[in-house]
């Protein structure tokens, strides 16, 4: 899978080619409006990291050229500006996702992974992890083709876990992502614990072949056993 | 005191004074004139008197005033020598007015055929007071008629030449920074208020410049805080991945994450606050508030759970607003995210909606907030390191923008209610 991050700020750019490259993402990079358009004249990619505001243009710009170019490459616009007219203008014009500076990682990676997902061929909306099935579109799990029932929440935690495996997902990345923005005050998402602790005890009992680690301080990590 | 009256009352006193004067000067001037005149009268009628007594002696006898004006009695030469003319007033009874009244009298000697008389001739006078009484009743006529008229060409006059003024005046009250609309002074061709007019303006104009650059600078400072945030939280979030950390590390990255996720909603806040105040959010459509509750409340459930907080919801009716739906979120999500973080183990938040109104009941600290306070931007009750001090802020910039009124009381809990005009 190619990722091309177009993304003028140097470090940002490395941080997330870091990250994705942890996913095992071929990645490149373009930091102007120009080495941008070659790039996407020249290549394919599978998904396009678009920052609005780039040296020498705009990233709506970008858009438009890959429209005129007839490519369907998956496209998330990360943009430090959370703009409904810039999100519904950039959705618009072919955009698949819309990320508002700063987001966590692990929220990047499952926005990336649902975007490569929705587009790929055959359009089957799962996620297999050792002998977990999760289908998205039904929400469901299958366990050893054995449904295990999961509540709205336990769901959303287990898909965004299973997206993010082996990596470590910060707890408010959890909360917003499961919870939704409006979470942010809430203090320290204690909260979270539960539902947690609830989603162990389910995988555990029906012998799955993961289970999700606490990291002291910081959040969780799904391992596979 | 409004200037029109302002300027009558300086206008009143000195007319009051200068009348005052004049009628005291004009008064003298006018008696001495009248003595004056009446004086030469009574010296023209002795010397016809004494000429008419050369010619006939029977004059002479006449030393009882009776029906004529003057009398003459003979005297010693030592008593006529230094007789002068003296003119007097004096009081005779008069037989029409049956009373004394006043009259001029000029008492005189005089010689004839070496035997001496005194002569008193008399000329009756004007009655002073009743000179005085019409002075004085005609002096307030005139005075009156004066402040009339002076009432009048100040409020038909000058009202119509200040009225660039009051007009101004009018427009400055109803202005507020930030909302329309802008003042628009009325054409005038006075100096001053041309003057005025266009200071006013100017002012106005720069007033606005600086707040609309203070306005578009939260902004833009909140948007460039963004990257230098995502960066660092990223960085850190890659950093706590490496496999040789430390629990010791670990802990620290996390409280480093933390903080700046604190900045981050800090500066979401003051992005969103600066964007309503920049009334960035148009879109309006109608929102039903009870069902917005209804979502916000399932997403707060587990939160409030853990807080061991418990819900109520009672509708007493379709809440429907015209209103921005991200907004009527917002709005929603803060009270009840208020609710819940002020609100004490065990505690409760009862949500009531009426069709023109909510109100959100719960329990927290035991003292009623100052509502002075509440909805000012940082304003902490506690420290709680998880809040912003925006929420309320928020809450009033939302409210200010639909002209919402927001109504707080105490009463076994805090209560605050919205009401939608």
């Amino acid at each position: 899978m190619k990722i091309l991050i177009i993304e003028d700020e140097p470090e940002l750019q490395e941080v997330i080619r870091e990250s994705l490259e942890k996913e095992n993402f071929l990645v490149e990079t373009a930091s102007d409006y120009t080495s941008a358009l070659n790039k996407i004249i020249s290549f394919n990619y599978d998904c396009i990291l678009l920052d609005i505001m780039i040296p020498g243009g705009s990233g709506l710009d970008i858009l438009q050229e890959l429209k005129d170019l007839d490519k369907s490459d998956n496209v998330i616009i990360i943009s430090a500006k959370d703009s409904l007219d810039d999100k519904l203008a950039g959705l618009e014009l072919g955009a698949d996702d819309y990320l508002t500076k700063p987001f966590h990682i692990a929220e990047l990676n499952a926005r990336i992974k649902s975007v490569l997902r929705r587009k790929s061929f055959g359009g089957k909306n799962t996620v297999e992890l050792a002998n977990l099935k999760l289908d998205l579109d039904d929400r469901t799990l299958h366990i050893e083709n054995e449904l295990l029932a999961l509540n709205r929440k336990e769901f959303d935690i287990l898909t965004y876990m299973i997206v993010n495996k082996n990596r470590l997902v910060n707890k408010t990345s959890l909360a917003e992502h499961v919870w939704g923005d409006h979470m942010d005050e809430a203090d320290d998402f204690e909260f979270i614990y539960s539902q947690i602790k609830n989603l162990r005890k389910k995988l555990k009992e029906s012998q799955a072949g993961v289970e999700i680690q606490a990291v002291y301080g910081l959040g969780y990590k799904l391992m596979v056993i | 005191m409004k200037l029109l009256n302002h300027t009558l009352k300086y206008l009143s006193i000195t007319l009051f004074v200068i009348i005052s004067v004049w009628a005291a000067i004009f008064y003298i001037n006018m008696l001495d004139e009248v003595y004056d005149s009446l004086d030469d009268g009574l010296d023209n009628y002795k010397l016809l008197i004494i000429k008419k007594a050369q010619e006939d002696s029977t004059i002479l006898t006449r030393n009882e005033f009776a029906e004529s004006n003057y009398e003459i009695r003979e005297i010693p030469e030592t008593l006529a020598l230094p007789q002068k003319d003296i003119h007097m007033d004096t009081l005779m009874y008069m037989l029409n007015e049956e009373d004394f009244e006043p009259v001029r009298m000029l008492t005189s000697a005089f010689r004839l055929n070496n035997r001496y008389y005194e002569l008193k001739v008399i000329s009756s006078m004007v009655e002073e007071d009743d000179l005085i009484e019409d002075l004085f009743y005609s002096l307030i006529w005139l005075y009156v008629a004066l402040i009339t008229s002076i009432i009048i060409v100040n409020n038909f006059l000058l009202k119509k030449t200040w009225k660039p003024f009051y007009l101004l005046l009018e427009q400055l009250k109803q202005f507020k920074l930030g909302k329309d609309p802008v003042i628009t002074p009325a054409e005038t061709e006075v100096k001053e208020f041309k003057e005025l007019n266009e200071a006013v303006g100017l002012l106005i104009n720069r007033s606005l410049e600086a707040y609309n650059g203070q306005k578009h600078f939260i902004e833009n400072a909140s948007h460039e805080l963004q990257t230098p945030l995502a960066i660092s939280i990223n960085k850190l979030e890659l950093l706590a991945e490496k496999e040789d950390q430390t629990e010791t590390n670990l802990i620290a990255i996390g409280q480093v994450i933390q903080t700046l996720e604190r900045l981050t909603k800090l500066n979401k806040s003051l992005l969103l606050l600066s964007k309503i105040e920049n009334k960035q959010f148009q879109d309006n459509e109608q929102v039903n508030i009870n069902s917005v509750f209804k979502t916000i409340i399932e997403e707060f459930t587990d939160f409030a759970d853990y807080k061991n907080v418990s819900f109520s919801f009672r509708e007493n009716g379709q809440l429907l607003v015209e209103m921005n739906k991200n907004l009527a979120e917002i709005l929603i999500t803060n009270f009840i995210k208020n609710a819940i973080v002020h609100n004490i183990p065990n505690g409760f938040v009862r949500i009531i909606i009426n069709p023109s109104s909510f109100t959100i009941h719960n329990s927290g600290s035991e003292v009623p907030l100052n509502q002075e306070y509440i909805f000012k931007r940082f304003h902490k009750k506690t420290n709680e390191k998880n809040s912003t001090g925006l929420g309320l802020a928020i809450v009033k910039a939302i409210a200010n923008l639909y002209d919402l009124s927001i109504g707080y009381s105490y009463e076994n809990g805090h209560q605050m209610t919205v009401s939608f005009k």
